[in-house]
């Protein structure tokens, strides 16, 4: 057993083992399912629910420099429970089940920084609270008075960042009333976005300092058992329109592949499509990091007249951290012009 | 062709079968001893590898408190959350019931740098058992046996950890040691993040220590290693001296048959061929039977070495042992070499041997050529001796070594032969004449034989020697130096300070020892700080001092340094040394120190304390009347909370160190009487081989009047004469290496240069031994050739060539 390996195992249920993301769909044991009765309450449930057996806080930033550089930006801290606890009687100490794990990523147009952080919980090196609001994992942190105006900063060997995200737009609940329904099965997670953060700040890169202003997107989402157990990974598109509009979709890879989506008017109002509205087809692969990785793909949206292209900044941005994925910035073209995000999990090398 | 060649070669073995034996136990026994040396070397060396890589936290740079108290876990917190990756470790020791404590690591594997954690052997990794619940302990399955039973976390076999350790998660170990929240040390991962505060400003009692070189260990011990593995060579070289002489008998033995298959057409080559090809079969078995024995030798001298190994060196080595390609693939390679060494010469000679040459056996053309064998001996004693003079290292001191026991033994032949013909010019009557005569006419027959007896006499000689002479010294070292009643350790400051409140009561005088490791000259030294008191002035022996050395030292306007020290970086007194950041003194004394091979150097305690303000003392030795040690153990325990093993009384400290010393030794002295038994078996095999070969010599002896009896009485007493000739030799020989490992040797591995003490009785002892056991080699040809039938004497005449 490596480092590697016992983290992997650690992590499993949070993003699977090598053979695929299809980890993710194990058997949830006694934590707590997501149900389409639970209202979401804020700021409550910006915080830690540690009687889910996964969560996650995910920005994902599209970014311009003085010259119009394009730069994307990734600050993640997941939570993964070995057992469930009951919310306000955590355990403290090392005996905490609670492990905590941050991904920081910068891309430019011909690099990708990346970091991992690892932690456990229960010793304070990291963990959420709520109000006000404070994300950390080591000197990592994204924190505010509340979820509306953060501050937000990360460092790895070769790279660092600090921004400051205020948001434009009120919080969208994805899927039907934050319930997000992941399968055919009925695997879901409960699911909530800001994707209206303007943001302005400074990136550390080897060359020197880059001041940086553009838009982010943070995704929260909790759940216990996200696939199912045919499900092998994961395509996720958000959208930022030149027009104000925004747009999530995803595509869940299996036996039979499931899609959803998510209409965000300038305004905020959500529209969600069940399987099968939103459509997702890759167009161009290309060799990253031993996998054979579709960087430009077409999406369809057809209710909403939605056809646009869209293709990865570079192709540099894998994530080679304990459990690898690719996720960077792209553009978007068609129907449709802006920017966004490409997340792609469990492509077999 | 090749199977009749093969059936005639083979013949022979199977008419003689003592000389196969002779030949396969010769290279067997040589072969054992070298391939259990090397076991032994091997299994500590994988040790010391574990070591390393399990827990190779000197690979990484670590924080480590200046005060030597623990970190607390805010700390960590405090560090992780200012951008610093570090990885939490503590570690301490789990005492079973009379056993040796099992050391135990407790790590965070959610940050630990990689390469840190064990690999358990067969199981899965079990994530959710090592961290939450009992928890799981990783180690070698016999550290796992000897946990306590308070251990309740599921036992993991790990065979890479290092012996006698076990590792489990953090929050597992802090709670087996009762030491929740503490942590001993950070490791800092090799890259950091590039934003970080400066250290000072989170952790200011924290230091940062670079890392070390994991090589340190192997380094360290490396002349133990060496030790060991020239004993093995000395011990195979005998088994050589053996099979050199079993060979070529065989060869002479043989000649008749060769010169018939050549007769009869086998060519040259092919029959050179399957001559080899014979040899390098019996040195196959032979090696196969050596490396057998070589596993059982180590297996039962390990644990000694272990214990040696710990003690001298901190070394944790495994008591138990793997079979490891690197000893027994050496050992065969040896036993082939070897064989092909010894072989060589038989195999040219029978290149060059003219087909009608005679084919009768010649008892003395088996030998080199006296004034050759001479003139080598000397070449190689004035190589020792040049080597003396001029050589340096240890590797130097090993190869003098070499050459003056080769050199020496090369050397008896000639210098017995000369004893020989002298007592034939003395003798008188015929019979006594006839003795004398028949003696010189063996002598090379036996030669090879006599010189393994003077190898093994002379090492023997050698190493009780330099065993005793080192005994003395350093059980007179122990009295100078273990002179505090009780030596005690604190377990915090309130407990310090408490100890060295107890000077105003019953306690003479309470001694603080300090030290911090660091590098005097370019090597590594320990700084100790003393307080000036009569238990020094009294006790310590200077091997070179100035005048009033002490008050010098007192007043802080010198040192003292250890005679390792002084050796290893050629210092000398009066040299000024940097001893710590604008600290300079001049050397004022060199004392002898027989404790650990590491250099040392001492200053006053108030110097020390004002170059080190963050060393708070935590061990102390004190002075009180012996009677009351009990008394005030007891108290201790009841009014400051001294743990039970937190203290230890002069006699137990003392008994321990010998006790260190005696097991270091052990596996010299076991070494020793391995040689000497298989040059005893040496011996015996040349005669027995011999008496079948004097039948035409020994037969007009007894024709012209002499009995069987009157014979065999007089073959006993030449191989006395001869044992005892060689005991002779054999004793300045053996001055000669004790001279050599206590006067080169010893300064080149541990730094120090030992007075040289002789044991005339014990010399005497072993001169009979080897007398009895000459005699007891000689005693079964002896009684045979008193038994042997007079048809067969008789018979002589008759195939009278």
């Amino acid at each position: 057993m490596n480092a590697k390996a016992l983290l992997l195992c650690i992590f499993l249920p949070l993003q699977a083992a090598a053979q695929g993301f299809a980890g993710l769909g194990t058997t949830p044991q006694d934590f707590t399912q997501p149900n389409p009765e639970t209202v979401l309450r804020f700021p409550q449930d910006h915080g830690a629910h540690p009687d889910f057996r996964i969560e996650w806080w995910y920005v994902t930033a599209n970014l311009t420099g003085p010259d119009g550089t394009p730069y994307g930006l990734q600050w993640t801290l997941f939570r993964s429970a070995l057992a469930p606890e009951r919310k306000g009687q955590e355990h403290q100490g090392w005996q905490s089940p609670q492990l905590w794990m941050g991904h920081a990523a910068v891309t430019t147009p011909n690099a990708h920084y990346v970091a991992e952080r690892r932690a456990r919980g229960g010793i304070g090196q990291a963990g959420v609270r709520a109000a006000p609001f404070e994300a950390w994992i080591d000197d990592w942190q994204m924190r505010g008075p509340d979820l509306d105006r953060v501050q937000l900063a990360a460092s790895g060997t070769d790279f660092a960042y600090q921004v400051t995200l205020q948001a434009t737009g009120p919080l969208v609940l994805q899927g039907t009333k934050g319930y997000s329904v992941k399968s055919a099965a009925g695997q879901a997670s409960h699911y909530y976005s800001q994707p209206f953060y303007t943001v302005s700040g400074q990136l550390t890169l080897p060359e020197g300092p880059v001041p940086v202003t553009g838009t982010a997107w943070l995704d929260r989402e909790w759940s216990s058992q996200l696939l199912a157990a045919d499900q092998s990974g994961w395509d996720w598109f958000s959208l930022s329109f030149d027009d104000g509009a925004r747009m999530m979709g995803f595509v869940l890879r299996g036996t039979q592949d499931f899609t959803a989506a998510t209409w965000i008017a300038p305004d905020g109002t959500p529209t969600p499509f069940p399987d099968g509205a939103f459509m997702a087809t890759p167009l161009d692969r290309q060799q990253v990091a031993g996998r054979d990785l579709p960087l430009t793909w077409r999406l369809r949206l057809p209710a909403k007249g939605v056809d646009v292209t869209i293709k990865a900044l570079t192709p540099k941005a894998w994530m080679d951290v304990s459990v690898p994925y690719w996720e960077g910035p792209v553009t978007v073209s068609g129907s449709h012009a802006g920017v966004g995000y490409l997340e792609m999990t469990g492509y077999a090398p | 062709m090749n199977r009749a060649i093969w059936a005639a070669l083979i013949g022979h073995w199977r008419r003689n079968p003592l000389q196969w034996i002779t030949l396969v136990a010769g290279l067997a026994l040589g072969t054992a001893l070298w391939a259990g040396v090397q076991a032994i070397n091997a299994e500590a060396r994988a040790s010391y590898a574990a070591a390393a890589a399990t827990l190779g936290e000197t690979r990484f740079a670590m924080l480590r408190p200046t005060s030597g108290d623990a970190i607390a876990q805010d700390t960590y917190i405090a560090l992780r959350r200012a951008g610093w990756d570090v990885s939490p470790l503590i570690e301490g020791r789990l005492r079973p019931s009379k056993e040796s404590p099992v050391r135990l690591i407790g790590i965070d594997p959610l940050t630990a740098p990689m390469g840190l954690l064990p690999t358990p052997e067969g199981a899965q990794a079990e994530p959710t058992a090592f961290l939450t619940g009992p928890g799981q302990v990783f180690g070698p399955p016999d550290a796992l046996d000897r946990l306590p039973a308070t251990v309740t976390a599921a036992r993991i076999a790990a065979p890479d950890v290092a012996p006698n350790t076990v590792i489990t998660d953090i929050g597992v170990a802090q709670r087996l040691l009762g030491r929740a929240g503490k942590i001993d040390r950070l490791l800092l991962a090799p890259d950091q993040p590039l934003t970080r505060r400066p250290l000072a400003e989170i952790a200011p009692g924290l230091e940062l220590i670079p890392p070390q070189e994991s090589a340190d260990m192997a380094r360290l011990t490396d002349s133990f290693h060496l030790n060991l593995t020239a004993f093995g060579l000395l011990s195979f070289a005998v088994g050589l001296f053996i099979v050199h002489g079993a060979i070529g008998l065989a060869f002479e033995q043989r000649r008749a048959m060769l010169r018939n298959l050549r007769a009869l057409g086998v060519p040259l080559p092919r029959l050179l061929a399957l001559m080899a090809l014979e040899l390098a079969a019996f040195a196959l078995i032979a090696g196969a039977i050596g490396v057998a024995l070589g596993y059982g030798v180590a297996a039962a001298l390990l644990p000694d070495v272990a214990a040696s190994l710990r003690g001298l060196y901190g070394a944790e080595v495994s008591g138990s042992l793997a079979l490891r390609p690197a000893w027994w693939l050496s050992g065969l390679a040896l036993a082939l070499g070897g064989t092909a060494l010894a072989g060589a010469g038989a195999l040219w000679s029978l290149a060059r041997m003219p087909l009608l040459a005679s084919a009768q056996p010649q008892a003395r053309a088996r030998a080199l050529r006296p004034a050759l064998q001479a003139a080598l001996a000397l070449g190689l004693l004035g190589l020792a001796w040049a080597l003396a003079l001029w050589g340096t290292g240890l590797r130097a001191g090993f190869v003098m070594l070499g050459a003056l026991l080769l050199g020496g033994a090369l050397a008896l032949p000639p210098l017995l032969g000369v004893v020989l013909r002298l007592s034939q010019a003395r003798a008188k009557g015929p019979v006594a004449q006839w003795f004398w005569a028949d003696s010189r006419q063996q002598l090379p027959g036996l030669s090879l034989a006599l010189m393994a007896l003077l190898l093994a006499m002379a090492a023997n000689v050698g190493v009780s020697t330099m065993v005793s002479s080192f005994r003395l010294t350093f059980t007179g070292f122990l009295d100078q130096r273990l002179a505090a009643e009780l030596y005690v350790t604190a377990a915090d400051a309130r407990q310090a300070a408490a100890i060295e409140a107890l000077a105003d009561g019953p306690v003479r005088a309470v001694l603080p020892l300090m030290s911090v490791d660091t590098k005097i000259a370019g090597q590594p030294a320990t700084l100790h700080g003393l307080r000036d008191d009569p238990t020094y002035r009294d006790n310590w022996r200077f091997l070179q001092s100035i005048p009033n050395a002490w008050d010098a030292f007192a007043k802080g306007e010198g040192v003292l340094i250890n005679e390792q020290l002084y050796r290893r970086a050629a210092l000398q007194l009066g040299d000024v040394i940097p001893l710590a950041q604008g600290l300079r003194l001049p050397i004022v004394g060199i004392y002898g120190d027989y404790g650990n091979p590491v250099g040392q150097v001492s200053l006053s305690e108030s110097l020390f304390q004002k170059s080190f303000p963050q060393v708070a003392p935590r061990r102390f030795g004190l002075r009180l009347a012996p009677d009351q040690v009990p008394a005030l153990q007891e108290e201790l325990t009841q009014k400051i909370g001294l743990a039970e093993n937190a203290m230890i009384d002069q006699a137990a400290l003392k008994a321990l160190s010998r006790s260190v010393f005696e097991r270091t030794f052990a596996v010299t002295t076991a070494l020793n009487l391995l040689t000497l038994a298989v040059a005893g078996f040496a011996m015996l095999m040349s005669l027995l081989t011999l008496a079948a070969m004097r039948l035409p010599q020994l037969a007009p002896v007894w024709a012209l009047g002499l009995t069987r009896r009157r014979l065999a009485l007089l073959d006993l007493a030449r191989a006395l004469v001869l044992a005892a000739l060689t005991g002779a030799l054999a004793l300045p020989l053996g001055l000669a290496l004790a001279w050599a490992l206590l006067a080169v040797v010893n300064v080149e591995a541990f730094g120090w240069r030992l007075p040289m003490f002789l044991f005339p009785a014990d010399y005497a002892r072993l001169n009979l031994l080897a007398l009895a056991a000459a005699a007891l080699a000689a005693l079964w040809p002896a009684l045979q050739l008193a038994r042997l039938p007079p048809a067969q004497l008789l018979g002589v005449f008759r195939n009278e060539r």
